[in-house]
């Protein structure tokens, strides 16, 4: 089962959550870094490298001998990714291709072929022996986060596997749904701040949008706060876990280390915490 | 010679819109005749992404020599540019004194994007 780690704000503890939580689970889970603008699982994992492999985009290339100038690839590309630029013919701005293929569809003199461009990488590594840890990781000066995003959902886990973590970009857009969709259970990282408990409503509404269950981890909980709590008992929302705020988790975070490094006692409810989202989908009548 | 101006207004009098990509509309001014028309620029202002691209695309297609306007990113310029139309940057004046001062040569042409894409 598919299991994403997901946030509405930055920065409430995703990361932390996702390393932590595949590392009291790592003989039967793998964790999937889906943050590709910023990848950093590795930071906090002793990782041993396996593998890389290149991940591709379709964009246009135009053989200008072909080309009569007619226009019908520009007309044809929604994106706006080509224009033609009067006798000096057609330009392709390939930052902006979606690989729809439409251009080279409707090209009738055959002058557009579809090359292939990198985009990114997935690196596979390997954790204390066998826990595996897929990495996407977005090229600079690329934007097509999504497109890798489902890229490294594609990869297949060992079928012994039960588990697959993934930890997903911040905010509730493109990139955020794309992380989540198709996923089983969604575990959401909350912070007991005004702006953590607004964007946890946002990330609330479009999981409901998207119809995908979801329970709420509150991260850094203060005892002189407790929006986040009673926000989750008035809607009768599942709160699963409960991080304490600590100096000796920020600490111990600063370093390099993990939650389970500085709070070692949290192993067994970040099992159970994996236990109740198999649970939870069993019950799910989509199921 | 004909000359393209990013406006929001829809006479001589109206101010230049200092946007390129994203302006509400073009004027083009034909200045043999004093003649002009108004080109609405909607479509690219509603554009999830390269708007500017379209934009430089609309005024080429006009038969524009010369355009007008407050700031040009780097795709519109490159498109722009391998068309051969001349970019005057100017501050949001009316366009009937910024025809004047391109026939005057006050007007300095743009020799590279001032700005980055989506600044």
């Amino acid at each position: 089962m598919q299991i994403a780690i997901a946030s509405g704000k930055g920065g409430t503890g995703k990361t932390s959550l996702a390393v932590s939580l595949f590392l009291a689970n790592k003989d039967r889970a793998r964790l999937l870094d889906c943050d590709v603008e910023e990848p950093n699982c590795h930071l906090f994992l002793a990782t041993r490298f396996v593998s890389r492999t290149s991940v591709e985009k379709r964009i246009p290339l135009l053989n200008p001998d072909l080309c009569t100038h007619c226009g019908k690839c520009v007309e044809a590309c929604q994106f706006n990714a080509l224009a033609e630029a009067g006798k000096a013919g057609i330009l392709v701005f390939e930052e902006l291709c979606h690989s729809c293929g439409g251009c080279t569809f409707v090209c009738p003199t055959g002058a557009l072929h579809e090359t292939p461009l990198k985009m990114g990488a997935i690196t596979r590594a390997l954790v204390a022996g066998k826990a595996e840890l897929i990495t996407g990781a977005l090229a600079i000066g690329h934007t097509e986060t999504p497109s890798l995003i489902l890229a490294v959902k594609k990869t297949r886990p060992d079928p012994e596997v039960a588990f697959t973590l993934i930890d997903a970009p911040p905010g509730t857009a493109c990139a955020f749904a794309a992380a989540v969709e198709h996923t089983d259970f969604v575990l959401l990282v909350a912070e007991e701040t005004p702006f953590g408990l607004h964007d946890l409503k946002l990330a609330i509404k479009a999981l409901q949008k998207m119809e995908i269950p979801f329970a709420v981890v509150l991260n850094r909980m203060r005892p002189d706060f407790s929006s986040v709590l009673e926000f989750c008992k008035e809607k009768n929302y599942p709160l699963w876990l409960q991080i304490p705020e600590s100096r000796a988790i920020a600490e111990t975070y600063a370093r390099g280390g993990t939650l389970l490094d500085a709070m070692p006692e949290l192993e067994e409810s970040l099992r159970i915490l994996l236990d109740q989202c198999a649970e939870a989908m069993q019950c799910n009548p989509k199921n | 010679m004909k000359i393209a101006f990013s406006t929001n207004g829809n006479t001589l009098e109206s101010l230049l819109d200092t946007r390129f990509g994203r302006c509400s509309r073009f004027l083009i001014l034909d200045t043999e005749t004093n003649h002009y028309e108004i080109l609405e620029n909607t479509q690219n202002l509603n554009a999830v992404q390269g708007a500017g691209i379209q934009s430089a695309q609309t005024v080429l297609e006009t038969g524009a020599q010369a355009l007008i306007t407050g700031h040009c990113g780097p795709k519109a310029f490159k498109v722009l540019h391998a068309a051969g139309i001349a970019i005057y940057l100017a501050d949001n004046r009316p366009i009937d004194e910024l025809a004047k001062a391109l026939a005057a040569g006050t007007l300095a042409e743009l020799t590279d994007a001032d700005v980055e894409g989506h600044w």
